[in-house]
């Protein structure tokens, strides 16, 4: 099996994050990251080649500072890594952006058939979890998404998922687009020589003409949003802190409750 | 972009939340509902109530699960009542809906917004994002719009004047893509008298500390009202069941009112919840993140205050 897993470069969840004047994620080298829950498709496509032999190719849409995601997939065993970028690909919306990677599937493809395209269940910066379905839309594959349980069956992919008080269980022939949750798998940790070697690997670099987009097609030119405003919060003003070393903390709670109007009429 | 006609999508029953977005849709221009399965006599009266005149339904059975089915029925009624802006009640079903369809209309989407306005001929979509921290906002510049809308963020209200709500069938090609086939769709029951987590305006949310003993947790929510939420380790525990999981990876919610009882606030957790209007922590640790984004934090065991506070509120609603 050939598989193609999308991979995003995210600021960690921890760091401050925050947007730019052009309403663009800020993300330095520092406290930017793999996106965590694409840990889980490298790992669920790493599981595929094992199963059927092949190979996987990791895929990233991202600036320079990017590579770092591919570099983590190919030191978890992905076999090679293609980093989508230039300044016509900068600031995307998610139809943008799915457009540019369905097209790098395309050119993947063109190579040696693509049976597989793996993605996380979303990007944690910008939770939209939409990117594998329009990937799907696009290249007119069949998905199964959010899946929670994956598993192969020939050239048949058949899947679990559980959302919204349903179970589902869904089979689909390749070639397909499957995304994964964070409790699909258990991703490996790469030893020492692997993260070592991955930092002098190959990775392939494409523009958008590489792809044969035109550039009104891909970046903030070919998107259908813009930002129009970005502003910081102001800070929380902190908790009011009561302490039940009376045995009153209860009561209390439902006094907080009923002073904000809260407590409602149902039941 | 004018937005004559608003198309409102009913993935399932008409509850809530789709009465949040025609609430919403009113403030843009007229609503007309798509739903995916066929009206009950209680869903018209709704709808006549929120001021919906027009109703198609698409009747797919079960390839209306597909989300490229549901998309194909979503872009193929927005083209037949002219609408210029789709709006879904956000979930992940609703997202996958939205994509498809964002992508036959050649459309803008927007994800999980919780206001959305006209300006000088823009739709534009205003939400919270990297856990409450920015609030932002995004304008279509494309002709057609899609959006998701976030539930609780609008309050469901009747429009000023009720009509009648005339239905009438849509035909859509319900073909799957090739090679997909779905073998199983099994809806779980839900406690009666329950809110779906998703869509509750008030949720209190157990975590370890409970160490899987949720009967003061349920007892709260009983007195409230309310949904019940947990964290991943306790769905991995096996206290709860997955679709229960608040968080980045699990629902993403905004109630009006939050209580997180025995929950650290991991930011995976936490990213998942922020946006709700008022929070609540119940948590023997003062030092625990949550308590840190608290409007109010209770410090102490949450199996002595959870049940105290429930016998507060059931005396208080009786008096
Ligand atoms: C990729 C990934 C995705 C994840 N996604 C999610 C997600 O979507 N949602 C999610 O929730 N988690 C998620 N997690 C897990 C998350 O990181 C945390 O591990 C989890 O949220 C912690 O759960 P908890 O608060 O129940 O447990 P803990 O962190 O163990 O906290 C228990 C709390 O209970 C308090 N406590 C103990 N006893 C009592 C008592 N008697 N009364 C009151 N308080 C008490 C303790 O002081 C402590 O603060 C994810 C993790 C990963 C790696
Ligand atoms: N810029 C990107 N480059 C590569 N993969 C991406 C990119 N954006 C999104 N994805 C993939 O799509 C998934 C869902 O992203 P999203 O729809 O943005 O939440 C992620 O987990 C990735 O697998």
């Amino acid at each position: 099996m050939r598989v193609a897993v999308l991979v995003k470069h995210v600021p960690e969840l921890l760091s401050d994050r925050g947007l730019d004047d052009a309403g663009r994620t800020l993300r330095t080298a520092d406290d930017s990251t793999l996106n965590e829950v694409d840990e889980n498709a490298v790992e669920a496509a790493l599981q595929l080649v094992a199963d059927t032999g092949g190979e996987v190719v990791a895929v990233t849409l991202g600036p320079a500072i990017a590579v770092d995601a591919l570099r983590r997939a190919l030191a978890m065993g992905a076999h090679r890594a293609v980093h989508l970028t230039g300044p016509e690909l900068a600031g995307g919306d998610v139809v943008a952006t799915a457009r540019v990677l369905a097209a790098a599937v395309r050119h993947l493809a063109a190579e040696a058939p693509v049976d597989v395209v793996l993605t996380g269940l979303a990007a944690l910066d910008g939770l939209g979890s939409v990117v594998p379905s329009l990937v799907a839309a696009d290249l007119g594959w069949p998905q199964l998404t959010v899946v929670e349980e994956l598993g192969v069956d020939g050239d048949v992919l058949v899947a679990r998922r559980e959302l919204d008080g349903v179970t589902e269980r869904w089979r689909a022939t390749t070639p397909a687009v499957v995304s994964v949750i964070d409790t699909a798998n258990e991703p490996r940790l790469p030893r020492m020589k692997d993260l070592m070697a991955a930092r002098s690997a190959e990775v392939t670099t494409l523009g958008a003409e590489d792809l044969g987009l035109a550039p009104d097609a891909v970046g903030a030119a070919g998107s259908r949003t813009r930002v129009v405003r970005a502003e910081r919060r102001p800070p929380h003003p902190g908790p009011e802190i009561v302490t039940d070393d009376d045995g009153e903390g209860g009561r209390r709670l439902a006094e907080f409750l009923v002073s904000r109007d809260l407590v409602g009429g149902t039941r | 972009m004018t937005a004559a006609t608003v198309l409102v999508v009913a993935l399932g029953e008409v509850r809530s939340p789709v009465l949040e977005s025609v609430t919403l849709a009113r403030t843009l221009g007229t609503p007309v509902l798509l739903s995916l399965q066929p009206l009950s006599e209680a869903d018209t009266d709704a709808l006549g109530r929120a001021g919906v005149a027009r109703a198609l339904v698409a009747d797919l059975g079960e390839a209306r699960h597909a989300p490229a089915v549901a998309g194909r029925a979503v872009a193929t009624a927005a083209e037949a009542t002219g609408a210029t802006v789709v709006l879904l009640p956000t979930s992940f079903v609703a997202k996958e809906a939205a994509a498809h369809a964002a992508f036959l209309l050649d459309a803008g989407l927007l994800v999980d917004v919780a206001t959305l306005r006209l300006e000088s001929g823009e739709l534009v979509g205003g939400k919270r994002v990297f856990a409450g921290t920015w609030e932002t906002e995004c304008a279509v510049t494309s002709p057609v719009a899609v959006a998701t809308v976030r539930a609780n963020a609008i309050v469901a209200a009747d429009a000023p004047e009720a009509v009648t709500t005339a239905v009438e069938p849509l035909s859509v090609d319900a073909t799957l893509p090739r090679g997909l086939v779905l073998d199983e769709h099994e809806e779980h029951p839900r406690a009666e008298g329950r809110p779906a987590l998703a869509e509750a305006a008030v949720v209190v949310a157990g975590g370890r500390g409970t160490e899987g003993d949720f009967a003061a947790v349920e007892e709260l929510a009983d007195a409230l009202g309310a949904a019940i939420g947990t964290t991943r380790d306790c769905v991995d525990e096996g206290w709860q069941p997955h679709d229960a999981q608040i968080g980045q990876t699990g629902v993403t919610i905004a109630p009006r009112l939050y209580i997180g009882a025995g929950i650290s606030g991991a930011p995976h957790h936490h990213g998942g919840m922020q946006a709700s209007g008022t929070i609540v922590a119940v948590n023997v640790d003062p030092d625990a993140p949550l308590v840190q984004i608290a409007d109010l934090a209770v410090i102490g065991d949450l199996q002595e205050i959870l049940p105290a506070a429930a016998q507060a509120i059931r005396e208080h609603r009786e008096s």
